[in-house]
């Protein structure tokens, strides 16, 4: 298993996170930006599993680190999806633009 | 070239494209089924670094959970087949910029970074492993945080049952 070098697997991980920036940047709508922060939770959680394998092969940390990521990603993802049903109630849009009470 | 990292690149390519299709397309249940193909995909790349059980856990949270949360909450508040208008120019031309550079500096640390390989005695990732340490209450358990994640999660589902609650009005 060691022939993939560590930094083919960094790259993808690395990839994955800014293509998750980037949605975050350029998407208006609030489930798409959940969609991008869960694209950047699981490169993150890549990066875990791939460091505990290569580097702490004598350790566990890495795999109890990345159960609790997921654990709260779903925690956010339902108190996420709880406040957009309840935006769409209230402003019928769940585009960010829509919701600028507290801006100013 | 041999056959795993054959199977390496293919789910690589399959993880980076779906995520690339699922922040620029511009239907968003296509974009909810194409950022399900992505995490099978980091499913399946969990299964190659032989962590099956994260597989696992992924496989079951992510594409059976979180996913089909998304898509309900895409059918609750959208009406379907609705193209999603496009960013402007300039705020894409910034994004791009961003994120460029900030791929490049990361690579970049990555590259010149000299990683060092332990040898040690490994220890394999199963479930047993996993679970005996996890609840462990010596000096490298983590039962403390699995109570105090427990609790986060109790506190997140009732957060979510009280926001999204559907308030009567008064007679």
């Amino acid at each position: 298993m060691n022939q993939i070098p560590l930094e083919h697997i960094l790259f993808v991980s690395t990839a994955l996170f800014f293509i998750g920036v980037y949605g975050f940047f350029t998407r208006k709508n609030m489930i798409m930006m959940l969609m991008s922060v869960e694209l950047i939770l699981n490169s993150v959680n890549i990066n875990f599993i791939t460091f505990n394998k290569y580097l702490f092969p004598d350790k566990l940390n890495g795999v109890f680190f990345s159960i609790f990521i997921i654990v709260i990603a779903a925690a956010e993802a339902a108190v996420a999806i709880a406040i957009i049903i309840n935006l769409y109630r209230s402003h019928n849009s769940i585009d960010v633009d829509d919701t600028n009470e507290m801006k100013y | 070239m041999s056959i795993p990292s054959v199977i390496f690149y293919m789910i690589s390519a399959m993880i980076l494209i779906c995520g690339y299709l699922s922040v620029t397309t511009r239907k968003i249940f296509r974009a909810a089924i194409y950022l399900l193909f992505c995490l099978i995909g980091i499913a399946a790349l969990f299964f190659f670094l032989e962590n099956d059980f994260i597989a696992a856990v992924q496989i079951v949270v992510y594409v059976g959970g979180i996913v089909v949360l998304i898509i309900f909450s895409i059918f609750l508040t959208h009406k379907s087949g609705e193209e999603m208008p496009m960013a402007s120019l300039k705020k894409e031309v910034a994004a791009l910029a961003a994120v460029v550079s900030g791929f490049i500096l990361v690579f970049y640390l990555i590259h010149t970074n000299t990683f060092i390989m332990d040898s040690n005695e490994k220890v394999a990732p199963t479930v047993n492993n996993i679970g005996t340490q996890m609840l462990s209450t010596d000096k490298f358990g983590y039962v403390l945080p699995f109570e105090v994640v427990s609790m986060l999660l109790l506190a997140a589902m009732i957060g979510a049952i009280v926001i999204a609650i559907k308030v009567k009005p008064k007679q």
